[in-house]
């Protein structure tokens, strides 16, 4: 019985895969494409970085990476508190 | 942990200081090549974890310390945010050194496809070495304190 329920799921979950692969757009052409050209055309202007990916992950997107700064700042304050030692003797 | 044999530590004594090299110019030419900041840091980082292994607990706690570390960690945190904060005349992380170009540091403009100049890109060289400072001591501070934590094995 289980593993008829588990061959069926495993088709339908083929299928709807299978129809995703296909409706899917060509590599390389998104839907929405102005603010890759954008920053493609303008990003060394404008920040004057070689990087493309630098320049916008430290200008365009800076306060995404300020919040991944804090992660990792409280990522490290867990470690300690985990870490630290309650008592005497104890871990 | 003790100390591994003297091949592993005579090997680690050549290596250590090409890999924090290497970081550190992963860091400084974020703004060139691939990489930055956290990759840098990251690069740093692994090579205290080659001498935490190397030399086990009783050495490493001489060489690296902890209080200096979690310092350094909080500084570069700061140095980001006050860095986004200098721009705040027009907006939150405004890269004021690229833009009006008045101030004659990091100043410099290229065009089209250039080999590299380190002094372009504005306030990014100098907020990549503050990602950077601050991901190698934090990632330092979690090696020290794990590999610290583990019970001598008897």
């Amino acid at each position: 019985m289980n593993k008829y329920v588990a061959a069926i799921a495993l088709i339908i979950v083929f299928i709807f895969m299978f129809l995703t692969a296909t409706y899917m757009h060509p590599f390389g052409e998104p839907e929405n494409q102005d603010m890759d050209q954008y920053m493609i055309e303008n990003a060394q202007n404008e920040t004057g970085a070689n990087n493309v990916v630098t320049s916008v992950v430290f200008d365009y997107r800076g306060y995404d990476t300020l919040g991944e700064a804090t992660v990792l700042f409280t990522a490290v304050m867990g470690v300690l508190v985990v870490y630290k030692k309650t008592r005497k003797g104890g871990e | 942990m003790i100390p591994m044999s003297k091949i592993v530590r005579t090997i680690t004594n050549i290596l250590y200081v090409f890999i924090i090299g290497f970081g550190f110019y992963v860091i400084i030419h974020g703004h060139l090549t691939p990489g930055g900041g956290f990759q840098g840091g990251a690069v740093v980082a692994s090579a205290f974890a080659l001498l935490a292994v190397a030399y086990g607990r009783k050495k490493i706690v001489s060489m690296l310390n902890k209080e200096h570390l979690s310092v350094a960690e909080i500084s570069g945190l700061l140095a980001f945010i006050c860095l986004a904060f200098l721009g705040l005349g027009t907006v939150f992380f405004f890269n004021f050194l690229a833009v009006g170009r008045s101030i004659p540091v990091f100043s410099n403009t290229p065009a089209g496809i250039n080999p590299g100049d380190l002094n372009t890109a504005g306030i990014l060289p100098l907020m990549n070495i503050a990602v950077g400072v601050e991901v190698l001591s934090a990632l330092g501070v979690v090696i020290l304190t794990m590999f610290l934590g583990f019970k001598e094995g008897k």
